[in-house]
């Protein structure tokens, strides 16, 4: 017994209990509670990565890249709504809590998405002024907690969106710890300053589907059949949700993935309930199909939409439209290094935070804390939220234009192929080099 | 000489439900003092939602779901019984069920005063953020689950599960309770309490003695997590 180290050639690692889930097991030995955090799933999960996108050669020809038009514009909810969305480009903001962000972030994704002509939306925890102000094309979020639902703010948006549930917990509720509960989020959400806000899982007057027409019939009533009214799944039993949120009167219906981020969630929940994007896309767009309803039924999908080629095969296999929640809070700071040692004080590093549920987001974004709040500056974040929507609407044209195509909702699954096989079954698109596509 | 508008006719049987709200919702900013009586609702649902004016309704009949939604204002009486979610998220105004009301009644209601002459079904009040609910008969199961703020005034009973996960929201009830849910508790009746219940009938215009009542609140135990507390949830 030297005491000396290990000779680690002879250390083996269990592939049962690495090294993560043997901390993960100390600490809940430690806390005996569940481990919240914010960010989406860090697991590996098939995704849009595993799909390709042929483009043109012989048997389909291209555009010419900056001289033939590529358009992008598209239109949601058309199906009753008497002033539907007109949107420049198919990316959208998703829903995120003034709460869970800051007055900041919430102006600088408002005059990004108004510079980019398409929409934000607001969240749980009602619509705040500077977000009115900001935002062009705003959707007004109707969520089971119905904190600062105000009648007069769903007459003041542009779309609703009816939410039931979301990527990264579906059949979960919302979650914003006590530090994050300032006086004024607190009195937005009609609550006690500082304690944990824990919102319902399910709306509290009506349930199932049928009440959902219902409830959507009221809202349309209320603002005169003026706006689309969207639904909100979490990715879980895609074919029957669509198809039951088309059924109760969805103008338009958003599938969220299960890489779909939040502000504060169980890791548990995070990492092991839900679908991917990547098939819950091909299966909300068969649902709509078998409906006769794709295309006049429009399909937002969110969840790990990273850059142009994912906006691309989405659309190639049959979305309308997709939402970014994550992907716009990098764009505006979000684990960039600056502050390192305040990342450092939350135990973590820049490239790895999900710190949103601390309320001591280092550089601003996902606090209500006044002094880092100073750290993002809304032009600036606008500005750098604006240059990424350009990129990503210049990469979907560039692949667009490639694959022929001279809209990009033109982009169809024959454009695409699979490397993976599981990525094939998934999106039920060949095994490139192949015609085979598992299950047919 | 009365300098009260004259009534407004709107027979649902031979009109639809767009053309009523759209009416109404036309009275926004100058239909102060408006009368309306609405006849014939046969059930209908989503009647005189998003109301934004101080107008007068009454509806001569049963509804369907979430009649007077949203109301903002208005003072709406109901001469018959209510659907789901009558009042929900009410804002101002008030909004009176002569009969009995289903389930979810005042649902995420901020403000204004809900009465309901009969018995209200299960989670009345659900979600209340600031709303006062009276009801003259007994309420269902979960009433006031999650309840924020504001007031529920049962005179009769509660069913079981009363006030789970309660927050701010303050309740009177003067029969018996079933059960209490999570985190809620009897708590002591001052006179200030017996005051309170007191304006609240007379807005109401409900008869009970004050001092009959028992209030219950939120023990605050759930506030922020406490592991030792994990069997609560």
């Amino acid at each position: 017994m030297s005491g000396a180290p290990p000779d680690r050639r002879w250390l083996r690692a269990s592939a049962s209990f690495p090294a993560p889930v043997i901390a993960e097991i100390h600490r809940a030995a430690d806390e005996g509670v569940y481990d919240i955090r914010g960010f989406g799933a860090k697991r590996h999960l098939p995704t849009f990565d595993d799909l390709l996108l042929l483009g043109a050669s012989m048997s389909r020809y291209p555009l010419e890249g900056y001289r033939e038009r590529c358009e992008t514009s598209v239109t949601i909810g058309t199906r009753f709504a008497r002033r539907p969305l007109e949107l420049a480009i198919p990316i959208t903001i998703a829903g995120m809590s003034f709460g869970a962000l800051g007055a900041n972030a919430k102006r600088a994704i408002g005059m990004a998405a108004s510079a980019m002509g398409t929409s934000t939306t607001t969240g749980d925890g009602g619509m705040s002024p500077e977000e009115r102000e900001a935002s062009k094309l705003l959707v007004y979020q109707v969520l089971p907690s119905r904190y600062g639902l105000d009648p007069d703010h769903l007459r003041a948006c542009d779309a609703i969106e009816v939410v039931v549930g979301q990527g990264a917990k579906p059949g979960g509720g919302g979650m914003l710890l006590g530090q994050k509960i300032t006086e004024r989020i607190a009195g937005m959400r009609d609550l006690p300053v500082g304690i944990d806000q824990r919102s319902a899982c399910r709306h509290p007057d009506w349930t199932g589907p049928d009440d959902l027409e219902i409830k959507i019939q009221e809202l349309r009533e209320i603002t005169d059949w003026e706006l689309p009214v969207y639904v909100k799944v979490g990715a879980a039993r895609v074919g029957f949700d669509v198809a039951l949120a088309v059924k109760a009167g969805a103008d338009a219906v958003v599938v969220d993935g299960m890489q779909g981020g939040t502000a504060a969630t169980q890791d548990i929940f995070i990492e092991h309930a839900g679908v991917p994007t990547l098939p819950a896309v091909r299966q909300a767009v068969e649902a709509l199909q078998e409906l006769g309803m794709h295309r006049k039924v429009q399909l937002i999908v969110s969840g790990g939409i990273r850059h142009g080629a994912d906006v691309a095969k989405a659309l190639a296999l049959g979305a309308d439209a997709v939402s970014l929640g994550t992907a716009s809070l990098i764009a505006l700071g979000c684990n960039r290094p600056d502050y390192v040692e305040d990342y450092h004080a939350l135990g973590t590093e820049p490239g790895f935070c999900h710190h949103c549920h601390t309320g001591r987001c280092p550089v601003g974004i996902t606090t209500q804390d006044a002094d880092l709040e100073t750290r993002l500056h809304p032009e600036q974040g606008a500005r750098r939220l604006r240059n990424y929507l350009t990129t990503m609407t210049l990469e979907l044209q560039t692949l667009a234009r490639a694959c022929g195509k001279s809209h990009v909702l033109n982009l169809e699954p024959e454009d695409l192929a699979a490397v993976t096989v599981e990525a094939a079954a998934m999106a039920q698109v060949p095994l490139a080099g192949t015609n085979w596509i598992p299950g047919r | 000489m009365s300098n009260l508008p004259e009534p407004v006719d709107f027979d649902l049987a031979g009109g639809d439900r767009r053309s009523l709200n759209r009416s109404l919702h036309a009275l926004a900013g100058d239909g102060a003092g408006a009368r309306w009586n609405i006849r014939n609702p046969g059930g209908r649902h989503a009647l005189c939602v998003g109301m934004a004016a101080e107008a007068e309704l009454a509806i001569h009949g049963h509804v369907g779901y979430y009649c007077a939604g949203m109301n903002r204002s208005a003072n709406i009486v109901i001469h018959g019984n209510a659907g789901p979610g009558v009042a929900e998220n009410m804002m101002s105004g008030s909004v009176r069920v002569k009969g009995n009301a289903s389930q979810s009644a005042g649902a995420s209601g901020r403000g204004g005063l809900l009465v309901i002459e009969g018995n209200a079904s299960a989670r009345c009040g659900i979600s209340m953020k600031g709303i006062d609910i009276v009801v003259a008969g007994s309420v269902g199961h979960m009433s006031a689950f999650m309840a924020q703020a504001g007031h529920l005034v049962v005179c009769g009973e509660a069913g079981a599960d009363l006030g789970d996960s309660i927050y701010e929201a303050v309740l009177y009830v003067r029969g018996p309770v079933a059960s209490l849910g999570a985190d809620c508790v009897e708590k002591e009746m001052t006179d200030a309490h017996r005051e309170r219940v007191g304006g609240l009938l007379a807005a109401a215009g409900v008869e009970a003695d004050p001092g009959s009542f028992r209030r219950y609140g939120s023990a605050r135990r759930l506030y922020n997590f406490n592991v030792d507390r994990a069997d609560e949830y």
